[in-house]
């Protein structure tokens, strides 16, 4: 099975050195057999899986953090496995003819690729973690898809909603996935099942619910994060149809489904489903009325049918959870071939506007026959599939406990919305007078029609024999969410039931709208007024501030300033330290030793302190140098007092020389100019009488605690018996650590040859500074 | 004593801050001098100072007799001196190479000029 699901990653790999080949040598066809080949290999699992046989594979990746990859093959994971393999053949093959001969055919057939394999590792992973990383790829590959059209702004800018809104919705997963995991001690979904009781005990549990809601609702574009499916729609047709609808946004549905049984039956998991997917799905099937662009109104029935979905989980029936597992099959039967046949219909026509559009049947019969019958099924006519998915909707809110009318109004309102918007983008498109500038469109290429009429067809074949997916996929659906399946018997024909009569009234109250409400570009206009409200704008309104913020915090302090960088850590050292130091310090002044200072000892002190002034407040640069040569011979000096011989005579030799290369250099330069205001030289000083106190402050809180003179102690004691040196201070440089002595003197060697190399370089003209 | 040296410490490493938030590359290359005094100061400090017992075992006897300064800030402040020499005078050749080239020692004109020099 880690086979069937790397087979992808490899494939697009494989592309990447081959695959220029496919475009010159026409081989465009080819990759078909990939999806074609996983397709076969599953269905084959159907007869294990219709008897209760699932399949359970473990294959140890991070077995520390308890992090395996481990594969449930049931029937949910079968269910989305089949759709993403059998969908994904037919998107292979159509786009070998829709983007024939495109330059990058193989770079899209590498991303659909590993799309494919992540949405198959995504459904097949029984880790939450591992489901987390194949979550993200899908939201990657969707981005590179998205963005196909790279040299369209609008592509880029959705591409980059779409990667936002959806990889934020995968760190909430990561996250939820913590939490559970912390609660259960497993990130295994199958061992959590068996702690049911002490996840939703939990007192985390509502924030594991409600960042894993965040996680579904985001890449199933829940209101109010939909927002980005719309923009998607900028993505060449195959991905609109395999990722955007048939696939990739069903992820975060078949996530709610796969933890339903976990978390569910909660009052708080049930009703926020419920209102989300119920607000969702209203919400855009009244905006898909209004839509013009038939990619744009499928994006919105997309919306819609997938809020559908999260209501239904919501309901967490029996009746429901076989509603929409139907209803997932049913959706993306029709959806598919709806966004196929619109392909087809730009491909060919150049247009996706069904202003315009109008009686293509007579150039395109088999693209008609396609949407035709996606129409049928959208509006849940018989005897198509839609028509048995619609009533077990319709079943799921009628029967529910408490508000059934209510929910039974909400359902049929957005089904009515729907079936229009369904006539609008595949009817109409077909029927009626053919436009002069229509006549010349050519009939599509085989690959572009077939799909979508075999697609198109199953609807119906599935709607006349409801038995078909009754056995294979619909009860393990059930199974697999611990639900019972025994009494499950799809039907066609339930009699003169209520249902039925719903199911008349959507049917009736959608062809009576298609013939009331023409499309038109001012109807669409009519809503798009109302945007600068949606979330839309406020996310990009958000955006904008953020980048705002950044660009202001960047010049902040990346302002390329050296002092400024200095001011601003020390600033936050002293602020740090300050902090920690408020609560009081240690040291007491011992003023009886101030008596035994001696009057060299305060001579040494005041001629420092002056040198130091001198320094800071020179007005000429030979001054400050002197002052400095003073200092270190003030210094000098102290190491004489307090008994290091050693340093005394090093920083005599060192200061001098720094003293005379200063002096040897001085003439060369420019005056010795005060370049900074008053206002500033009090701020520069203040930070840094501030951080000199710090200093002096921590240096007598050291000196207030004992001293540790283990590692002196055993040089002294060492320094004659085992290195026959009375200097210890010497002993310890060129014996003890004699290593580094050697390395600091290669330092000083290294120096040395670059302070040479400086004096000996000549500038080559043109590096001179001319002004 | 070992409060008015703390106090000079800090005083060296304000001044040597101070010196460092000029805008002049001498006068940072001069609190970079400071400071690093400063430093050292510190260590030496930190390690207790003990005068007129310089940790040298007297003669005729292999081990110290009687208190001794601490060898080891000694040693690490040697080192400090030689390596921060290292630094200064490559700092102090490097002044002279970039007036040279770009006739000024103001850091915010050597920041914008980066362009015009080729």
């Amino acid at each position: 099975m880690l086979i069937a699901i790397l087979t992808g990653f490899i494939f697009a790999i494989l592309l990447f050195f081959g695959g220029k080949r496919l475009v010159i040598n026409k081989l465009a066809l080819l990759p078909t057999l990939i999806p074609l080949g996983l397709f076969i290999y599953f269905i084959r699992f159907i007869g294990d899986i219709s008897n209760q046989n699932f399949i359970y594979k473990t294959y140890e990746w991070i077995p520390s953090l308890g992090v395996n990859l481990s594969f449930t093959l049931d029937g949910l994971s079968l269910l989305f496995t089949l759709l993403i393999t059998g969908i994904g053949t037919l998107v292979f093959a159509y786009t070998s003819s829709y983007l024939k001969g495109h330059p990058y055919l193989d770079r899209f057939y590498a991303y659909l690729s590993v799309f494919m394999a992540a949405m198959l590792g995504l459904v097949l992973s029984d880790n939450l973690i591992s489901i987390f990383v194949f979550w993200e790829l899908t939201s990657i590959s969707s981005f590179f898809l998205i963005g196909f059209n790279n040299d369209s702004e609008a592509s880029r800018k959705s591409a980059l909603t779409a990667l936002g809104i959806t990889g934020v919705g995968g760190l909430l997963l990561l996250a939820g996935g913590l939490v559970l995991g912390n609660i259960s001690g497993s990130f295994s979904i199958a061992e959590m099942l068996g702690q049911k009781d002490l996840i939703q005990g939990h007192e985390h549990y509502i924030l594991a619910a409600c960042l894993i809601f965040g996680a579904a609702f985001t890449k199933s574009a829940q209101f109010p994060f939909h927002f980005w499916l719309p923009g998607a729609m900028k993505a060449p047709t195959p991905v609109s149809t395999y990722l955007h609808s048939a696939t990739m946004v069903k992820a975060g549905i078949y996530l709610l489904f796969r933890l339903s049984p976990l978390m569910g039956d909660t009052q708080f998991w049930n009703t926020t489903l419920m209102i989300v997917g119920g607000i969702t799905m209203l919400y855009a099937a009244f905006h898909s009325i209004f839509r013009t662009d038939m990619k744009g109104i499928l994006a919105y029935t997309t919306i819609s049918a997938l809020g559908i979905l999260v209501f239904l989980i919501g309901l967490g029936t029996q009746e429901s959870y076989l509603a929409a597992g139907v209803f997932i099959i049913v959706h993306a039967l029709y959806k598919a071939t709806f966004f196929m046949m619109t392909g087809v219909v730009d491909h060919q026509a150049k247009t996706r506007n069904v202003t315009e559009l109008a009686g293509l049947r007579k150039v395109m019969l088999p693209v008609a026959i396609a949407g035709i019958l996606a129409a049928i099924s959208n509006a849940g006519i018989p005897p198509s599939v839609g028509f048995v998915g619609k009533d077990l909707i319709y079943e799921g809110t009628f029967h529910f406990e408490h508000s059934a009318i209510l929910l039974t109004i909400l359902a049929v309102l957005t089904n009515v919305f729907i079936s229009y918007a369904g006539y609008v983008a595949g009817i109409k498109p077909f029927v009626g007078k053919l436009p002069e500038k229509f006549e010349k469109v050519k009939f599509p290429s085989i690959f572009l029609w077939l799909p979508p009429v075999l697609l198109g067809s199953l609807g119906f074949i599935f709607g006349l024999f409801p038995v078909l997916i009754q056995d294979a996929l619909v009860k393990p659906i059930l199974w697999s969410i611990g639900q019972d399946a025994a009494e499950v018997h799809l039907k066609l024909w339930h009699g003169f039931t209520p249902i039925l009569g719903l199911s008349a009234l959507t049917i009736g109250a959608g062809i009576l709208l298609y013939f009331l409400l023409k499309p038109s570009q001012k109807l669409e206009h009519s809503i798009t007024r109302f945007e600068k409200i949606s979330p839309k704008s406020i996310m990009e309104g958000v955006n904008t501030v953020f980048m705002m913020f950044s660009a202001f915090w960047t010049r902040t302090f990346q302002n390329g300033y050296l002092r400024n960088y200095v001011s601003t850590i020390i600033l936050f050292l002293i602020m740090l330290m300050g902090f920690t130091l408020i609560g009081g310090t240690t040291y007491h002044i011992d003023y009886a030793s101030f008596a035994k200072l001696t009057i060299y000892e305060i001579v040494i002190l005041f001629v420092l302190v002056f040198a130091i002034g001198l320094i800071v407040f020179a007005k000429s640069r030979l001054a400050a140098v002197v002052a400095t040569g003073i200092m270190g011979y003030s210094i000098c000096l102290l190491f004489v007092f307090y008994s290091a011989p050693d340093l005394a005579m090093t920083q005599f030799a060192i200061d001098t020389l720094t003293v005379i290369l200063f002096v040897l250099v001085l003439y060369r330069l420019p005056k010795y100019l005060k370049l900074s205001d008053f206002k500033v030289r009090i701020r520069d000083g203040v930070l840094s009488i501030a951080f000199g106190a710090l200093i002096t402050i921590l240096a007598l809180e050291v000196l207030a605690q004992p001293v540790n003179s283990e590692i002196s102690d055993f040089y002294a004691k060492n320094s004659y018996l085992l290195a026959h040196g009375k200097n210890v201070v010497n002993v310890i440089l060129v014996d003890f650590r004699g290593a580094d002595t050697m390395v600091e003197i290669s330092v000083l060697a290294i120096s040395a040859i670059g302070v040479f190399g400086l004096l000996k370089l000549r500038l080559k003209s043109v590096e001179r500074y001319q002004k | 004593m070992e409060f008015l040296l703390a106090i000079i410490t800090g005083l060296l490493y304000a001044a040597g801050l101070y010196m460092m938030l000029r805008r002049s590359l001498v006068k940072l290359i001069i609190g970079l001098i400071i400071i690093s005094n400063g430093a050292n100061l510190l260590i030496f400090l930190l390690g207790r100072i003990t005068k007129g017992h310089p940790p040298i075992i007297p003669k005729g006897s292999e081990v110290f007799t009687e208190i001794y300064a601490d060898p080891v800030p000694q040693a690490l402040i040697l080192t400090a001196i030689v390596i921060s020499f290292g630094l200064q005078s490559f700092a102090i050749i490097l002044i002279k190479r970039a007036y040279q080239a770009v006739k000024t020692d103001d850091l915010d004109e050597m920041n914008t000029i980066e362009e015009d020099i080729r």
